[in-house]
């Protein structure tokens, strides 16, 4: 299949792009809003097509222990779900850090706690980024801002996840996955047949079995093993940050968007600078690795920092983090499902910060 | 001395011939101290397991799937590829596995309190797509490894340390028969009740596991054996008191036999039975 241009959804277009990824397995549970990349996976039928295998799971639990059991088999495997169902995956993602594969997860995201609501939300950044099941780990988080990025990151993430062993979650919310864009759809990649070595796939002719655990009873291995897990983060972190400026070079006023958010905020941009406020935005693409250094450079330049999401503040505490004390960084977001509008964020700029005419 | 322990190694040397052997451990045996209790039944469903994926040729080939619980480290006695699932999901890692390598042998080995309470939907609903797996079922009616507390297979008036004055169904619920429950799923292929407590249990649990491998290779659906198996530490008897406790007590309620036969098994069995 070549390379396409199609009008899809978010959802859709995280599909299509898995089956041209080249993915050996899907497994999920139905949930609001994202339960059109099952859908579009069924319908599909890519078994027919290169081999990948879809099934619908009895729970969320299920589905994400079926991507432990296909990852350790070294294949290329996801799971999908929303807010609620990502809670109950957290258990399964813990144990899939622990065991060091490779995976890829994707929240489409909803307002929360609890049942919430089925609108976006981007409050699922803690859970996300901080690692949201017990232990000390991380997740490679990519925060896609168009349907296109939803197709492209599908690919970057299994990258990411067999480059490091690692899990990746791509973190979109109901909004990205239910509107419609354009998007450029890449060429089919075939599935590989290649039997990796650290993976079970029968002993086969090795001299020593493969074991996929992440139990170790000694505390001395198992903190020994946490070091190595750090060491990995701390590589992720040196090599794998990606960013978007946006009117940053002259700008006195940084807003810091992700997602959603970010493409409001673009708008807001143009909005401050008609108001006569020299406004820039960085819109962070990993989440983790968090781009710290960079928006550290850029906190030493301007007056004021605005971190817009549609929560009650999490990201804020990272970008708190990586400017220290030396500039004021304020929180501004809607919640409940509520997207804010570019005219909020710009009343937002005004008000916070007095004098930023 | 010396001429008496001469002559017994020579003695020896002449009996130990490989026509006069009737055991070897299997080569799929890993060569490391269990971690089970003495008496316990695991060890022996290790031995029959690893005999058959060697007497089978499948070595190459398995894929094993254990859970939390005592069998939590299986992974250090069979010498094939496992993956270590979390409580209660091995037929979920299974089903993907199976899926993903169609033509490995690939099996789940779980407990009573990892299948039967925290696996239940997960066990539950493998069986009923007929995943083209074999689970494994050591039912002790005790979580073993966490110190013999109630598990749902826990039988009634039976004491555990979270029952101490004996399982009052009113209260506690009453003991949970998986292995009927599956057999009663479109899914299922072949389901049976074995035990390894005496010689002749361990022959009857080989042969229905030999079986259960093998139909593996039809694609036919889920088998599914229970091992009704005594937990001595947990029960607080000595191995032949719990081995003598378990028939006493724990076969009428869990009885010993097959559940769910395949349909050409059974015309087989009808004919030879004509035959006779």
């Amino acid at each position: 299949m070549e390379k396409e241009l199609r009008l899809m959804k978010g959802n859709e277009a995280i599909a299509e792009a898995a089956i041209r990824a080249g993915a050996d397995g899907y497994f999920s549970y139905p949930i609001t809003p994202q339960s059109e990349i099952l859908e579009y996976l069924m319908e599909a039928n890519p078994f027919e097509r290169t081999g990948m295998v879809v099934l619908q799971a009895e729970s969320e639990i299920a589905a994400i222990n079926m991507v432990y059991g296909g990852a350790g088999c070294g294949k290329k495997v996801m799971t999908s779900s929303s807010s609620p169902g990502i809670s109950l995956k957290q258990e399964g993602i813990s144990y899939i850090a622990g065991a060091e594969l490779p995976c890829l997860i994707v929240n489409v995201a909803r307002g929360g706690p609890g049942l919430g609501t089925i609108q976006p939300a981007q409050s699922d950044y803690f859970q996300s980024v901080k690692g949201g099941g017990h232990g000390d780990y991380h997740l490679i988080v990519l925060a896609p801002a168009s349907v296109q990025e939803m197709a492209d990151f599908v690919e970057l993430g299994f990258d990411l996840a067999f480059k490091y062993r690692n899990p990746v979650l791509i973190l979109s919310d109901g909004a990205i996955g239910q509107m419609m864009e354009k998007v450029y759809l890449k060429p089919q990649k075939q599935r590989s047949t290649e039997l990796l070595e650290w993976a079970t796939t029968g002993k086969g002719k090795r001299e020593e079995r493969n074991i996929i655990t992440s139990l170790d009873l000694d505390p001395d291995g198992q903190e020994d093993f946490n070091h190595r897990l750090q060491a990995k983060y701390a590589e992720i972190q040196k090599n794998e940050v990606r960013y978007e400026e946006f009117q940053c070079d002259d700008a006195d006023y940084l807003l810091v968007a992700y997602g959603t958010s970010a493409r409001v905020c673009q708008k807001s941009v143009q909005i401050a600078r008609e108001h006569g406020i020299k406004a820039g935005l960085l819109r962070p693409i990993t989440l983790f690795p968090f781009p710290s250094v960079r928006i550290k450079e850029l906190g030493e330049r301007v007056k004021g920092i605005l971190s817009v999401e549609m929560s009650c503040g999490q990201m804020v505490e990272d970008v708190m983090l990586a400017v220290g004390c030396k500039v004021p960084v304020k929180h501004f977001g809607r919640m409940g499902g509520i997207v804010t509008t570019p005219d909020e964020v710009v009343e937002q700029l005004k008000t916070i910060f007095s004098g930023g005419k | 001395m010396e001429g008496n322990k001469m002559k017994v190694v020579t003695g020896l040397k002449e009996i130990i011939k490989p026509e006069n052997l009737a055991y070897h451990r299997s080569e799929v045996l890993v060569d490391n101290t269990l971690s089970y209790c003495p008496g316990c039944g695991h060890g022996t469903v290790h031995r029959i397991l690893a005999e058959l994926i060697e007497e089978l040729g499948l070595q190459e080939k398995t894929i094993g799937v254990s859970p939390v619980g005592c069998s939590v480290l299986l992974y250090h006695y069979l010498d094939v590829d496992i993956q270590q699932a979390a409580h209660g999901r091995a037929p979920a890692v299974a089903t993907a596995i199976k899926r993903l390598l169609p033509d490995r042998f690939v099996f789940t080995y779980q407990g009573d309190g990892d299948l039967a309470a925290i696996g239940t939907s997960e066990t539950i609903h493998a069986c009923n797509r007929g995943e083209n797996i074999l689970i494994i079922f050591v039912n002790n009616g005790i979580y073993g490894m966490t110190g013999g507390q109630m598990a749902p297979t826990t039988i009634p008036g039976m004491k555990s340390s979270t029952s101490p004055l004996g399982r009052d169904v009113r209260t506690m619920g009453n003991h949970l028969k998986m292995t009927d429950i599956v057999a009663t799923l479109d899914g299922t292929y072949f389901v049976t009740r074995q035990s390894v407590h005496t010689p002749a249990n361990v022959r009857r649990t080989k042969k229905a596991m030999r079986k259960a491998i093998e139909y593996q290779k039809l694609n036919r659906g889920t088998c599914f054996i229970e091992i009704v198996s005594n937990c001595p530490s947990g029960w607080k008897m000595t191995p032949v008191e719990s081995n003598k406790w378990m028939e006493a007590n724990m076969f009428p309620y869990y009885p010993l036999g097959d559940l769910k036969v395949p349909a050409e098994e059974k015309e087989k069995q009808q004919k030879s039975n004509n035959n006779d």
